[in-house]
């Protein structure tokens, strides 16, 4: 039985079927729409001014290959210029193909690449580094915590090397209903409470953050990339097996199965989420090493960093963040004599 | 592991727990004088009075601590059959007939609504879970009602405003009131009356409804009702439409009869998958409402879950040791495979992460402890707010273009793409209008609606999850209960 024709143009057999309301379209109609819709969530939520310098987080994933080439699409129309911000972790046999493809996405579209490495920002600490340090310990590795944690300071670094105003990362709504539902899962009520919104508003000189694909679904964000035959890395990073985020990644595509609409449904959700001000974090300030952005004395990236070089590495994963900003006491392995601001931690 | 904040210095999953497992000479952790003979969490093992104390302690705590239920009050405890719910009567019973000190201060009833219809089951299987239902109300003392869910046919369409709130009272009044009713406790005493058991003398009531155990409603009724639940496309709406359903009816009946509270026996372990699923039903903004101890928002009568600290387990065992009566009823998803509806989904994700990780159910709890009753930017809303027709929470429709989730799926960018049918006004046959009960009622004509079409016309009015259940009901208003009239 042929494909129905496309519900939009009428002209040309329709391709697929919208995940999110069963239309039928051809690949071209599908892609205009996508865009649009795209260019509805920036302009309605007025995330990006016109003449913006827009940082794009790009990993050489399917989420930000899309969002690069959406941007670079809709840029005249928004009044924006772009530039590509790629981190490298240090992840072996990951990483490197991954970079190769967002270099080769540069050179197509003809868009400045800046990578910024772990190494170089943070004392030499890769994440391979980072999860031998917290191996052996019995208990999971908590590697996705180090590494979001100085990923996002990474890509401010980065953002700040080629004077960018906003930064952009490639969510999509799936990212954001599995990160609802991992929240409650792990009680974290700080996050809860930050989350559900278009981004953060830059506040105490961080550069304002926004997703411009957060309520397009995975599906249709995959199926762009494919009428578009863009080039993108599709593998996951060796770490993910071990990451909680798996439970409520395999939860919500059940969920999904069962109701298509859960995803959205779990989006607008995390939108309404009212928390007591007791559980919402505090005013930000300052970070008392490197000025960035904090809640408390230290923000998280130092915070972590100076577990890592105590060898400590769970010093910053836990209540209380006993014994951080105290000396190291004598016999604990690292450097007891090593002052407190140590060398190893970059200043800005 | 999973948990925010774990203490660092915890043992290892791999490794042995230190705690050495309750051995012959292991002793009760409370008293350290008897036998144990269950274990709660791991290396807690209680002997059976000092579990009985914790159990009932809890109970207690929980009724205590939230000061709502003022002396004298008539509150109406919804049975169902299951094991919590009976772990709560049976509590309730206890509680009313110890000595004078400890007693509880509040008049209770009994409700159990038969949902046989809605489940599928005949009338002989109907009759013999009456059967089993009877004599264990009637061994409660209390009054108690037995209400078939095709009552909710002949629901006066009242049932959906929401009355004026009563305001809650402060603790000094609550205070008031206790001692006010401890002094007249007093008075009656010293003169040598009979002992009142609660602040009035309450003849044991006869069932209020002898019909409706002397028969089965009329099959016309029952015919209506199984007919409306099965033109229901997914489990999912299913379960949701019978819970509101069965939440209006109860309310009735409180109404009726004069209660002013309603007691759910809701326990942890369910409180927190309802708190997951509701969640992914897109009912955030109402968490504080569905999951948390009190639940006011029908106004006059107030919702209460006081089993909502005990996991299933403590429940489990507390019914078997003590050997509390219940009666098991087949619901809407008995034996449906898990990935029918999200409730079931929900059910087994949680269950099964609680094995892996302990900590999962009680986790979510304390989550759901922080979530307040509040719009989550802007002021409160007030009685003047719109509220959603079915569940009767303020309505949490974003404007149709904004930058937000329901923005994104209901864009009027859809309708410039030359669709051949209208997105939210598919597959339903021109019904008829707005029954002229809802539109007194509601106000019906108010501008955006649309006479020849009642659905979108309905739609307006519920919030964003009624909505999306609503899709998954497949008649027109005709066959919708309440509505009807």
């Amino acid at each position: 039985m042929p494909a129905p024709p496309c519900a939009s143009c009428h002209a040309a057999r329709a391709a697929l079927r919208r995940p999110r309301s069963g239309q039928a379209l051809c690949g071209a109609c599908f892609c205009a729409a996508f865009e649009a819709e795209v260019l509805h969530t920036v302009l309605a939520g007025r995330l990006l001014p016109p003449g913006a310098v827009v940082a794009v987080g790009a990993s050489g994933g399917k989420d930000s290959t899309v969002l690069a080439h959406v941007l670079r699409a809709l840029a005249p129309r928004l009044g924006i210029s772009l530039q590509l911000v790629a981190v490298d972790e240090g992840i072996g046999g990951y990483r490197d193909a991954a970079l190769a493809a967002v270099r080769r996405q540069a050179a197509r579209w003809e868009l400045p690449l800046t990578v910024v490495a772990y190494e170089d920002l943070f004392g030499g600490w890769t994440m391979d580094a980072v999860a031998r340090s917290t191996a052996g310990s019995g208990r999971s590795r908590s590697c996705c915590t180090f590494c979001g944690v100085l990923r996002r300071r990474a890509l401010e670094e980065g953002a700040r090397r080629v004077g960018a105003t906003h930064i952009v990362t490639g969510h999509n709504a799936d990212d954001m209903a599995e990160t609802v539902l991992m929240n409650f899962l792990r009680g974290d009520a700080g996050r809860l409470a930050r989350g559900g919104g278009l981004g953060s508003p830059g506040e105490g000189g961080a550069l304002p953050r926004c997703r411009p694909l957060q309520f397009a679904s995975q599906k249709e964000v995959v199926l762009y990339a494919h009428f578009r035959r863009l080039d993108y890395f599709s593998e996951e990073c060796v770490y993910a097996p071990e990451a909680f985020r798996g439970h409520a990644r395999d939860l919500l595509k059940r969920l999904e199965a069962a109701r298509p609409s859960a995803v959205l449904d779990l989006v607008h959700s995390a939108e309404r989420l009212a928390l007591a001000p007791a559980a919402r974090p505090p005013r930000p300030g300052a970070c008392s090493r490197c000025g960035a952005l904090a809640s408390r004395t230290l923000c998280q990236a130092c915070a972590l960093l100076d577990g890592l070089n105590r060898g400590r590495p769970r010093l910053a994963i836990g209540k209380g963040r006993r014994g951080l900003d105290e000396e190291a006491t004598p016999g604990t392995p690292g450097d007891p004599v090593r002052p407190p601001a140590s060398k190893a931690v970059p200043t800005f | 592991m999973c948990q925010v904040g774990e203490d660092y210095g915890e043992p290892a999953p791999g490794e042995p727990p230190p705690v050495p497992r309750p051995s012959r000479e292991q002793k009760c952790v409370k008293c350290k004088e008897a036998q144990p003979v269950v274990v709660i969490r791991a290396g807690d093992a209680f002997c059976r009075d000092c579990f009985k104390a914790f159990y009932v302690h809890k109970f207690r705590a929980m009724l205590g601590k939230n000061r709502l239920i003022f002396p004298g009050e008539k509150v109406l405890l919804a049975w169902s059959g299951g094991p919590s719910s009976s772990s709560m009567v049976w509590q309730v019973l206890e509680g009313l007939s110890q000595d004078s000190a400890k007693r509880l201060r509040f008049v209770a009833g009994v409700i159990f609504v038969d949902e046989g219809a809605a489940c599928g089951q005949s009338l002989e299987e109907r009759s013999k879970t009456l059967a089993e239902v009877k004599p264990i109300l009637q061994a409660t003392g209390f009054p108690w009602h037995v209400v078939a869910l095709e009552e909710v046919f002949s629901l006066p369409p009242s049932v959906l405003w929401c009355s004026a709130q009563e305001p809650v009272g402060s603790e000094r009044a609550y205070k008031a009131a206790v001692d006010s009713f401890l002094q007249q406790q007093h008075v009656l005493g010293a003169r040598g009356g009979p002992g009142p058991t609660q602040g009035e003398e309450q003849p044991p009531q006869p069932p209020l409804d002898p019909r409706s155990l002397a028969r089965l409603p009329a099959a016309a009724q029952t015919e209506a009702l199984s007919q409306l639940f099965c033109s229901v496309r997914t489990l999912t709406a299913k379960e949701e439409l019978l819970q509101t359903l069965r939440t209006h009816l109860i309310l009735h009946m409180a109404r009726a009869h004069g209660y002013s509270k309603v007691m759910t026996g809701d326990s942890c372990t369910r409180l927190a998958i309802k708190l997951m699923t509701n969640l992914a039903l897109g009912r955030g903004a109402f968490l504080a409402w569905d999951t948390g101890f009190s639940d006011e928002r029908h106004g006059d009568v107030v919702v209460v879950r006081p089993m909502r600290d005990h996991t299933l387990k403590e429940v489990a065992f507390y019914n078997r040791l003590f050997s509390v009566p219940s009666v098991f009823t087949p619901a809407v998803d008995t034996k449906a495979p898990e990935k029918a509806s999200i409730h079931r989904l929900m059910e087994a994700f949680i269950l099964r992460l609680q094995t892996q990780f302990p900590s999962t159910v009680s986790t979510v709890y304390r989550t759901s402890e922080k979530l307040v009753k509040a719009p989550r930017d802007g002021p409160a809303a007030g009685d003047s707010s719109p509220r959603c027709l079915l569940c009767m929470c303020a309505l949490d429709i974003d404007a149709a273009d904004s930058a937000t989730a329901f923005g994104a799926q209901t864009s009027s960018r859809l309708s410039q793409m030359q669709l051949p049918i209208p997105l939210t006004e598919t597959r339903t046959p021109p019904g008829p209008c707005c029954s002229p009960g809802v539109g007194r009622a509601q106000g019906c004509g108010q501008g955006a609606c649309r006479r020849e079409d009642p659905q979108a016309c309905i739609e307006e009015q519920l919030c964003y999850s009624c909505r999306v259940n609503m899709k998954d009901l497949g008649l027109g208003l005709a066959g919708d209960p309440g509505l009807s009239d």
